[in-house]
């Protein structure tokens, strides 16, 4: 039952500590404020799945002792360089990587919302992603002749946290061509999303919209959050350049991020 | 990378790089560029501006993705054979094309943490042509043996692998790849076949080798006209440093 809170402290108390959190790409619908208001509740543990590939948030999220694991494709902070905290965390060996690659996140989220065990992927034979992911396994091809194939199996994240530009009353949310959010809001046991705005009328009965709209069965919790992924790029939002860049150059050190940190969060 | 201004040339590095794998397109329907990735966005564009009808798709861009079916469709697209040409790197590449996009040292304990592997594990197989491109061309990256291999450059016969890597585009050379060897196809202005071999910590094969054509006044009208703006589109911070303008 989605159930639309009015504040973001409400938003992320459902959030609980060690929670498998499915989280979006950059460019994707990053819910920072929301990730803001985890960091200000002390959130501990968490496991984050980047679909299928993450950045700031969770660099950000590592930085305040948020992650215990991150299973990812890749983390890097875009053209502003490399991820500071994850990089750092990794070396003192304060944070588990679950390495992965892109079409594999995809793969066991699909199975996840299929709600079967695993997913068979072309390609990965050959790579020491198969040493250090002894879940995924290689069979026979049963169809085929000697012709080994990848099984990726399901994964199921406790929540999907995202921001969208709109929901309605119903708990329906429009996220347009942005379909890994949907595909995430299938795998998860619930999504959380903030949003620009809330409509008062249906989404699903404009045939325009309903295509690109998670129905609210999937649906959890809803907080309007106007600017809820800044400073990151959304939709026609282009992102604030020179805040992510001043985040990418304090992040370098410890005392710089921190010092970042408390700005952010007064 | 600096400018080549102590030789007065009238390029820049960059410049160089992004021509040299744009004619490396000539027989590509479909190229697709992977996040990270301005220098193949480069190439890819201007390619695209040289041959209106070749189909460029690029990952993070708005104007240059056809997808509708969210992060996956790239991948599923790829499997299917409907994408010719994709570009990878890595922080370390062998002589047997393996990449490393993940560490070096114990990967539990790494001395050096890489981003990670994205999508090269599972592209690298399936798309026709894989064009690995690395500006810095030095024993540091080009090693005998990577650390970790991300994505494999050959595969035991009997392995589904339609594709792999054919080229490798350095900023001081030009390599194909074919049975498991480099061969060294033209050396950038301003090298020697001698300055390659000491900065490559691979062996690999010399045929005839060539010398890289530079820019022509038209690749480079081009790439400061409409890639460089279309390219601002993805990359806004390679667009402003990246050309000779």
């Amino acid at each position: 039952m989605s159930t639309i809170v009015q504040t973001l402290t409400e938003f992320v108390a459902d959030i609980v500590d060690d929670s498998r959190v499915a989280i979006p790409p950059d460019y994707s619908g990053v819910a920072m404020a929301a990730t803001r208001a985890l960091i200000l509740r002390g959130a501990r543990g968490l496991r984050l799945v980047a679909v299928p590939q993450a950045g700031f948030q969770a660099d950000i999220l590592i930085g305040a002792g948020c992650v215990a694991s991150i299973e990812t494709a890749g983390i890097n902070l875009g053209e502003y360089g490399l991820a500071p905290r994850y990089t750092d965390a990794i070396q003192r060996g304060e944070l588990r990587v679950i390495d992965a690659t892109c079409p594999a996140v995809h793969a066991g989220l699909q199975a996840a919302e299929k709600g079967i065990p695993f997913m068979p992927l072309r390609g990965i034979l050959g790579s020491d992603l198969l040493r250090v992911r002894p879940d995924w396994r290689v069979i026979d091809n049963p169809y085929g002749d000697h012709d080994p194939i990848v099984l990726i199996p399901a994964i199921r994240p406790d929540i999907a946290l995202f921001h969208a530009a709109c929901a309605d009353r119903d708990g329906n949310v429009w996220v347009g061509v942005r379909r890994e959010l949907m595909t995430m809001a299938h795998a998860a046991a619930r999504s959380f999303v903030t949003v620009e705005s809330v409509s008062d009328r249906n989404l699903l009965e404009d045939p325009a919209l309903a295509a690109g709209t998670i129905p609210g069965l999937y649906i959890d919790r809803v907080c309007v959050a106007p600017g809820g992924m800044r400073p990151l790029p959304f939709g026609d939002d282009a992102g604030d350049a020179a805040a992510l860049s001043t985040y990418a150059r304090g992040a370098a050190s410890p005392e710089g991020y921190a010092q970042w940190l408390a700005g952010w969060l007064a | 990378m600096a400018r080549r201004l102590a030789r007065m040339s009238a390029y820049t590095d960059e410049e160089l790089m992004a021509v040299t794998m744009a004619r490396l397109l000539a027989d590509s329907q479909h190229v697709a560029v992977g996040a990270l990735s301005p220098l193949p966005a480069t190439a890819a564009l201007l390619a695209r501006a040289r041959r209106p009808g070749l189909r460029v798709t690029i990952l993070g861009s708005r104007h240059h993705n056809p997808f509708t079916d969210g992060g996956r469709e790239l991948f599923d697209c790829a499997a299917q054979g409907r994408i010719d040409t994709f570009f990878l790197s890595g922080a370390q590449i062998d002589g047997q094309a393996n990449i490393n996009l993940v560490g070096t040292g114990d990967y539990a304990k790494p001395t050096k943490r890489f981003p990670g592997s994205f999508g090269s594990a599972y592209l690298y197989s399936l798309v026709k042509t894989v064009i690995l491109f690395k500006p810095e061309h030095t024993p540091r990256v080009l090693v005998p043996r990577v650390e970790f291999v991300s994505a494999a450059g050959v595969s035991p016969p009997h392995e589904y692998r339609p594709g792999g890597p054919r080229h490798l585009v350095t900023g001081r050379a030009l390599f194909d790849f074919a049975q498991g060897r480099f061969t060294l196809k033209s050396v950038h202005p301003g090298q020697t076949v001698e300055d390659i071999v000491r900065e490559t910590g691979f062996d690999f094969d010399r045929g005839a080798v060539g010398a890289t054509p530079p820019p022509s006044g038209d690749e480079l009208a081009l790439l400061r006209g409409v890639v460089r703006r279309e390219v601002a589109d993805t990359y806004p911070r390679f667009a402003a440093k990246a050309f000779g303008v």
